[in-house]
């Protein structure tokens, strides 16, 4: 019983389990899938290219994009054509990582945010401005005023994935 | 309730006991032990010890609808499932609220076929939606943050 009674005593002066949540957060693992980013190169160009394969991937249907053509005037991205409107449902996704795993360009990362609740179904549609991340340093915003003939490749030769 | 045509204009003890009322109640709301599917397993984790629920004053999830203020529908609503979770609704006590946990419960997430209700929202009123496949721990508790804010901007002229 002194054995039982000593563990008691023990348990008495460790401290707590517990995670403070709204104050103290505990960081999230590399591979989380939280909450869409799309990326921008670093000269700040999109990085999407409107071609719907994550749409086409997304086994919830959450994903909308619609696409425009580029020109050298007005460029979003590079190559022929942008997302001009992409839309994700936080209701419909569930996080599963198909489209990053579809994207041609690793425009679409599902980045660290989990706290995603709404008191209106229209608030969990996210729009690309709410979904883009911001500029880089050094780089300008969309759309850009780019020389003809510069950006013709609308994938760039890719590397080897890193987390 | 009547309060306001009773007391007149009263702003000053009106919005006080309004702030007392909604500071009652956001925190002591007990929620139902309602898990359906995968979304309880994380609901669980939120009242473990690592995430601990009951410093938002939830204590205790009671198995009884008639004990309880916060339905938190975590989980796959099927067809079946659906007069049941009308029905334990319809009996709580007023005032009761509900949380629609997960993508699931939310709008039909991935099951977008004619077993499994598409969205809660079809039986009951949702005060709050979270997403997530399923949410976090901390996913579910920023939910009920979330409801904590609109229950604190509840007005007294509602109530009634």
């Amino acid at each position: 019983m002194i054995k039982g009674l000593l563990t008691t005593l023990r348990e008495m002066f460790q401290q707590p389990v517990t995670i403070q949540y709204p104050e103290v957060k505990r960081p999230v693992r590399t591979r989380f899938k939280g909450r869409h980013v799309l990326k921008r190169y670093e000269n700040g160009l999109e990085k999407c290219i409107g071609c719907s394969l994550c749409a086409a991937a997304c086994p919830a249907d959450a994903i909308f994009v619609e696409s425009a053509e580029n020109t050298d005037e007005e460029r979003y991205s590079p190559g022929e054509r942008y997302a001009s409107t992409y839309e994700i449902n936080m209701l419909r996704c569930i996080f599963c990582g198909f489209c990053e795993d579809a994207c041609p360009t690793e425009a679409i990362v599902l980045g660290d945010n989990y706290e995603l609740s709404f008191t209106d179904r229209h608030q969990s549609i996210y729009t690309k401005d709410m979904l883009l991340e911001p500029v880089p340093p050094g780089g300008k915003p969309t759309p850009q005023n780019t020389e003809p003939g510069k950006y013709t490749r609308s994938v760039p030769v890719m590397q080897d994935p890193q987390d | 309730m009547g309060l306001e045509q009773k007391t007149g204009n009263l702003g000053v003890v009106t919005t006080s006991l309004e702030q007392v009322v909604n500071w009652a109640r956001t925190n002591s709301m007990w929620p139902m032990l309602f898990g359906l599917a995968c979304c309880a397993i994380e609901m669980m984790a939120a009242q473990a010890p690592a995430y601990d629920m009951s410093r938002f004053g939830m204590e205790l999830m009671r198995a009884s609808p008639r004990q309880s203020d916060l339905m938190i529908v975590a989980g796959r609503v099927s067809r079946k499932m659906a007069p049941v979770l009308r029905q334990l609704y319809d009996q709580m006590p007023d005032p009761k609220w509900v949380i629609a946990m997960g993508d699931c419960a939310s709008c039909g997430g991935v099951f977008n076929n004619y077993a499994i209700v598409q969205g809660v929202d079809e039986v009951v009123p949702v005060d709050v939606y979270v997403a997530g496949c399923p949410p976090r721990p901390e996913g579910l508790i920023h939910g009920v943050m979330t409801l904590h804010e609109k229950v604190k901007r509840e007005k007294l002229k509602d109530w009634a």
